[in-house]
């Protein structure tokens, strides 16, 4: 295979000068984003599509070299579906539901994800991260060409920032010398290694667990099945833990675990690696090495993401180590929660402090999959005697006795953060299910031959299931549009099962990123009109 | 006669995995098997059915 032809090698933004260039004074944008990975590019387009301009600022002008993120669960597609670039992802990615689980040199116990009916999208796809990038960026182009006002400027490097009471002010340097922008708001998506953060002198705090793992890609025909297997102390890794994870393309990431004492820079060489991967793969396999990395666990958070005028997102906010499809989907999750925010902030329809509650429900979010990587780490790494004698013990008992298979932590995979407690919910007042009270992502329900999240949409939404309210409703601005369903038009019984619980009827104040802000047995104007203050931090 | 339960049967299995190594942080080798000894004393208090018990040392014994 020419490595020339890959996707991560083609430049997709190539650096062209902009007008900003030559004007005399700093020109003035809306919003700049920094940073075109894929959660730069997820708001972009999030706010592209809410018509508000947006430029985004890569001091690079090509994908992500390498698979880097590669598992994708529902939630994140369920956005993707929202921006527009949900079918690419499913139709290319691999869907998995089977795991595996190793120890020594047993297979100890396989799960199934047995996902749940009635979703669009599947529990998890595999994809590489510059396929998912080259979807957003053509999402992009889709949009420039309806006449959006959304452009990405690639090989501009921001090297200064200023961080005013209304605006921020950026120094950007260029193939062709710097120059100076300013825009009213800065999102920062620039990474783990954010350097906005670091221009700003803002702390990222956090725990590095003193572990390394060599990620692979490597292309082979193998008749491995497409699951997701995970080794505790396997013969070709003794002491140390392995994945195997199928993408598309014939290409497979291995994870390896080293331990802490390693030279990186050595262990990186193919000669160094293909040892290792025959060693895991058999003698026999023939594969090509596509790429190759070294990382360090940690997970780290910034004490608030949301500082004035400059606001964080994605890894840049937080980082947690992978093991469980945490770091890009949180990012897409941060967007979300973010995007509908600053719109009605910038179009004056909601006070500057309602992007407060981003800091809030993301943080929350943040610490939950904080709390679930340490934790898995903690499994996968035990860092005592004890700890590896309990981890050796639950492995061992997991292999004869079902009940210690949930304690074998090899990643929690991704699901959704409810945002319990956060100042926008109003107070639960259905008897209905506990996992659609206020706060909670909406989950997906098939309604015929369409589903209820791309009915949801994007805009704040009156779900009534059998209840009357009115077509639309408009509180100081904001407008609510009705989407009435019934229970017993639906043969499966999910929505019942999903929405009313023990309840006949019920009427949910569903937010523009689909999670839940209010529910009720019936519609009832002033508390409605009440609950979207409450959601738009007018309460 | 009572049986042994080893379907999972923990609410919160992660919470509890890591309420247990917490109880071991910072303790030296000797301690934490001190405190595992009492664990083992204490829960068997608890089911206190001799018939679960001795299915219970059994499982152990038999695994590993």
């Amino acid at each position: 295979m020419n490595a020339e032809n890959k996707i991560f090698e083609v430049p997709l933004y190539a650096y062209e000068r902009s007008p900003d260039q030559d004007n005399e004074a700093a020109v003035r944008h809306p919003v700049v984003i920094i940073g075109a990975g894929p959660i730069g590019l997820g708001l972009a387009i999030d706010l592209a599509q809410q018509d508000v301009p947006v430029v985004i600022l890569d001091d690079n002008d090509k994908v992500s070299f390498g698979s880097r993120a590669v598992c994708y669960a529902k939630r994140p597609l369920e956005i993707l579906d929202r921006l527009g670039c949900g079918q690419p992802m499913v139709d290319k990615g691999v869907e998995w539901n089977v795991g595996k689980v190793f120890f020594d040199e047993r297979k100890i116990y396989e799960f199934d994800l047995l996902p749940e009916d009635g979703h669009e999208r599947p529990a998890f796809i595999n994809l590489q991260q510059y396929y998912f990038e080259e979807y957003l960026v053509n999402r992009v182009r889709e949009l420039q060409a309806e006449g959006k006002a959304i452009e990405i400027r690639g090989n501009n490097k921001v090297s200064a920032i200023g961080n005013h009471a209304d605006h921020a002010t950026l120094e950007v340097d260029t193939p062709e010398g710097p120059y100076n922008i300013e825009a009213d708001w800065l999102i920062a998506c620039d990474g783990a290694g954010s350097p906005t953060r670091q221009m700003l002198g803002l702390d990222f705090v956090g725990r590095v667990f003193e572990d390394n793992f060599l990620i692979a890609d490597v292309i082979m025909e193998a008749d491995f099945p497409t699951e997701r297997w995970f080794w505790f102390d396997p013969p070709f890794n003794k002491g140390q833990s392995a994945l195997l994870h199928k993408q598309p393309d014939n290409v497979w990431r291995i994870d390896l675990q080293l331990g802490w004492d390693i030279d990186k820079e050595e262990e990186k060489k193919p000669e160094n690696v293909i040892p290792r991967l025959k060693a895991m793969l058999g003698e026999d396999v023939q594969f090509e090495l596509e790429w190759v990395s070294i990382y360090t666990f940690q997970c780290r958070r910034m004490e608030k993401f949301h500082h004035g005028r400059v606001i964080f997102a994605g890894d840049a906010a937080h980082q947690v180590s992978p093991f469980g499809a945490r770091g890009a989907n949180s990012g897409l999750q941060d967007t979300d929660n973010l995007a509908w925010k600053l719109k009605l902030v910038m179009d004056g329809m909601a006070p500057e402090s309602l992007l407060d509650s981003y800091d809030m429900e993301r943080i929350h979010g943040a610490d939950e999959n904080i709390m679930n990587s340490s934790r898995s780490t903690d499994f996968i790494t035990p860092k005592s005697e004890m700890s590896r004698i309990l981890r050796d013990a639950v492995l061992d008992l997991a292999e004869q006795h079902e009940f210690a298979r949930p304690l074998v932590n090899a990643g929690r995979l991704s699901v959704p953060c409810t945002y319990d407690g956060s100042p926008l919910n109003t107070a639960d007042a259905l008897d209905g299910p506990e996992r659609t009270r206020p706060g909670s992502p909406c989950p997906d329900v098939k309604l015929g031959d369409d589903y209820l999240l791309r009915q949801l949409g994007d805009k704040f939404t009156l779900l009534t299931i059998d209840a009357d309210a009115p077509e639309s409703l408009d509180e100081d601005g904001i407008e609510v549009t009705r989407l009435a369903l019934s229970a017993k038009a639906d043969t499966t019984g999910m929505l019942k099962a999903r929405y009313l619980g023990n309840e006949d009827s019920a009427v949910y104040l569903i937010r523009p990123d689909q999670h839940v802000a209010a529910r009720r047995p019936s519609f009832d104007e002033n508390l409605f009109r009440a609950a979207i203050r409450r959601a738009t931090g007018k309460e | 006669m009572s049986d042994l339960n080893l379907k999972p049967n923990i609410a919160g299995a992660d919470d509890f995995y890591a309420a247990l190594l917490g109880a071991h942080e910072g303790l030296s080798k000797e301690d934490s098997d001190a405190l595992n000894a009492r664990l083992v004393l204490i829960l068997a208090n608890h089911v206190g059915d001799r018939e679960v018990l001795d299915q219970a040392l059994d499982a152990a014994r038999n695994t590993g």
